[in-house]
């Protein structure tokens, strides 16, 4: 009993909180490790798309909801992606044509191409502002919880209980759809594979007759549908706000290079990494520890390893830990 | 006959200083965690200079106002805002800042310096009632010291034994978290943990999984209420860590309970108020300008402006320098009482000579070192709106 009352503490505030996060920083981590692997700049405008894709798809939410159209238990922004998927296709590529094209055609040095995204940044940063404003957006409906904390005590009589909202199971259940079909896309079909030769060796793919304005087309509308899914699936599960997606920026790169520039496989675990130890290291185990420690060992201290304040330097400890030990990252990315 | 005579010459004298003109500064976070509340703020605090404006008793001149944007939380924007207004736009005295940080900062950098009065509604730390201000400061709100105590004793009075505390990490948040602290112990009460947590950021699970541990009845929530102290409690409800919230006063706002809804109902807090009656009458006149007179500072911010105008008046000088010695005899007793929508008549009094006792919307009773005595209102999430227990 003791035993299941501490798995199910565990599970409520640190395991359930931290995939739910790391899906969703996957998302956003593919994308940026996908640019990284074919285009060979870091996308500094990722977190801003983010936010201009999400935004597409909230006005769209509203209008749904004006018409009266419903999902029943859930969102009816699922049901808005497409519009928002077709927003964030449009900008990235209006850059790509107006920008990051020039610099591909000069072969300018990456570097230049990382500060003309953090340009684009701060357009997009301001045309998402111009759009929905600088405030938060409340686009969730439909039911909020498949069950709560109370429903869950009351059921089962633990002590401890654990509550999984709608949007947390939907986040998981559309990262792994989403992140399977990336892999199968990737692995099995002709555009995927010449995708992953193109990032192997741009000399030898051109040679071999792959269209590289094609492969980048073709990015960039994976990326836009994944930071679009990224995006809508965190402001389900908090809430939207133009400056926090910002923010992820610095979460998700964390996550891409954790796992390894241009690496998919490593984008995905570096995201639960980066999740799981935000929150599980300033995690008080106090509790945890009381239920399976014998009555007279329980400790006095709240057992947490590190203040809540420092949650964001453990992204970037491990990030500088991992760059000194294994620079390409826990699964073998590009170096440059 | 004799008063005919004598309004015809106060009239006369105020069209002949017409010409003159009388610059307020109002220097709020249009932008940042308050952005919620400040424009009902500016709002209330170009009333009082519509009001003193049309009274046409006011005898230095047309008073106008100019809007700055202090940014709450950002110091740098606040003191170039500041420096900007004093400088270029020539104000005699500045109505703000709104958060305790900014208001600090332009205090010691532009205020202090330039020698301007500034009166705010709403920077509430405690520290300041100690900083050095060569008598410019002063604030129609109450030290956080205050706040403290009346949240210790709203909780004790509802049978709450052990709390925990979760402050935004900022002058204002980490006074008050102190405050309330050394009050609930020394009541008798157990506090398990006092966290900070940072506004703006993208989860807070994992200050609630820390304060869950800790324990408590109830969570107390120092932060702002457009920011990280919303996220805590959308987070603590949906992990089941806390049920009961007490919410300070810059977590008061309708757009809590709209975000939150119903899980909020039966959680408790604070805001600057008094069972007064000018706080209805300025509801009424806030209702038919077009906002919302019951919105947070709004009542302090129509009582900060009026205090400026009534205390230059009194010197009959819009120099800060002469004054700033006035604010604290307006404001108080003796004298006639003033409400909001009396700044006509509190003006004929003074150019009358006399005596007026400026109480205002928000009950001003200035104490120490220009500060407001402090009344507080106890509020209660019912039906989904915040409703007055009673005064405190």
């Amino acid at each position: 009993m003791d035993f299941l009352n501490a798995l199910v503490l565990l599970a409520n505030f640190v395991l359930i909180p931290a995939i739910s996060y790391g899906s969703q920083l996957a998302l956003g981590a593919l994308g940026i490790t996908l640019i990284f692997a074919i285009l060979r700049f870091s996308h500094f405008a990722h977190g801003d798309v983010m936010a201009f894709g999400t935004a597409g798809v909230i006005l769209t939410t509203w209008a749904l909801q004006a018409a009266g159209v419903s999902l029943g238990p859930l969102p009816t922004a699922l049901l808005a992606l497409p519009v928002g998927i077709v927003a964030s296709a449009a900008i990235l590529l209006a850059a790509d044509r107006s920008v990051y094209r020039f610099y591909r055609k000069v072969k300018a040095k990456p570097i230049v191409v990382v500060m003309a995204s953090l340009g684009v940044m701060f357009v997009v940063n301001g045309l998402v502002r111009f759009v929905i404003g600088p405030n938060d957006q409340n686009f969730a409906d439909g039911a909020r919880f498949l069950f709560t904390v109370r429903e869950f005590r009351d059921a089962t009589g633990l002590a401890e209980g654990m509550g999984i909202r709608i949007s947390q199971v939907i986040t998981v259940v559309v990262t792994a759809i989403v992140v399977a079909a990336l892999f199968w896309f990737l692995n099995r079909t002709r555009t995927g594979k010449s995708m992953r030769a193109f990032s192997d060796n741009e000399d030898l793919a051109l040679l071999s007759g792959i269209n590289p304005e094609r492969v980048v087309t073709v990015t960039w509308l994976i990326v836009a549908v994944l930071v679009t899914m990224a995006g809508t699936l965190y402001g389900l599960d908090k809430s939207f706000k133009a400056f926090t997606y910002f923010q992820l920026l610095l979460p998700m790169f964390a996550a891409a290079i954790l796992g390894g520039m241009g690496n998919p496989v490593g984008a995905v675990v570096g995201a639960f990494v980066i999740a799981l130890s935000e929150v599980g290291v300033t995690y008080a185990f106090r509790k945890f520890l009381e239920y399976l420690l014998p009555d007279g060992m329980a400790p006095e201290g709240l057992v947490q390893l590190l203040s809540t304040d420092y949650k964001f330097a453990v992204s970037f400890v491990l990030l500088v830990v991992v760059l000194l030990v294994r620079p390409t990252g826990l699964f073998k990315g590009q170096t440059q | 006959m004799k008063k005919l005579l004598l309004t015809t010459a106060l009239v006369g004298l105020t069209a002949s200083a017409a010409q003159a003109q009388v610059n307020i500064g109002i220097i709020f976070g249009f932008t940042g965690p308050l952005e919620s509340i400040t424009p009902a703020m500016a709002a209330g605090a170009e009333l009082a200079i519509a009001e003193v404006n049309a009274s046409g008793n006011f005898a230095l001149g047309t008073v106008t106002s100019v809007r700055g944007d202090d940014g709450c939380i950002d110091s740098a924007l606040a003191v170039a805002t500041a420096e900007r207004l004093v400088t270029s736009d020539h104000v005699n005295a500045i109505v703000g800042g709104d958060c305790s940080g900014v208001t600090g900062a332009i205090l010691q950098n532009v205020a202090r310096p330039n020698g301007v009065v500034m009166i705010s509604p709403s920077a509430t730390s405690p520290a300041l009632s100690t900083a050095e201000d060569d008598g410019l400061f002063f604030r129609t709100a109450p030290s956080d010291a205050r706040q403290g105590a009346v949240a210790t004793s709203i909780m004790r009075d509802r049978g709450v034994n052990s709390i925990a505390i979760t402050y935004t990490n900022n002058d204002y948040g980490a006074g008050l978290a102190d405050a309330i602290r050394t009050n609930f112990e020394a009541a008798g009460g157990t506090v398990t943990m006092v966290a900070s947590h940072e506004d703006g950021k993208a989860d807070y699970s994992a200050e609630v999984a820390a304060l869950a541990t800790a324990g408590g009845e109830v969570l107390v929530v120092a932060g702002y209420v457009d920011q990280g102290g919303r996220g805590i409690i959308r987070s603590a409800l949906d992990l089941g860590a806390f049920s009961t919230f007490e919410l300070v006063d810059g977590m008061i706002g309708q757009s809590l309970i709209d975000t939150i809804g119903a899980e909020l109902e039966g959680s408790y807090g604070q805001l600057p108020g008094a069972d007064n009656p000018g706080t209805e009458t300025y509801q009424g006149l806030a209702t038919a300008a077009g906002f919302d007179g019951s919105s947070a500072f709004s009542p302090e911010s129509y009582d900060a402006a009026a205090l400026i105008l009534l205390a230059m008046a009194s010197a009959g000088s819009a120099d800060s320098a002469v004054f700033k010695d006035h604010v604290m005899n307006v404001a108080n007793a003796p004298g006639e009482m003033i409400y909001p929508g009396d700044l006509a008549r509190a003006l004929e009094i003074i150019a009358a000579g006399g005596d007026v006792d400026y109480v205002g919307a928000s009950a001003v009773e200035l104490i120490g070192p220009g500060e407001s005595a402090g009344n507080y209102r106890e509020l209660e999430v019912r039906n989904g709106a915040f409703e007055t227990v009673r005064f405190r």
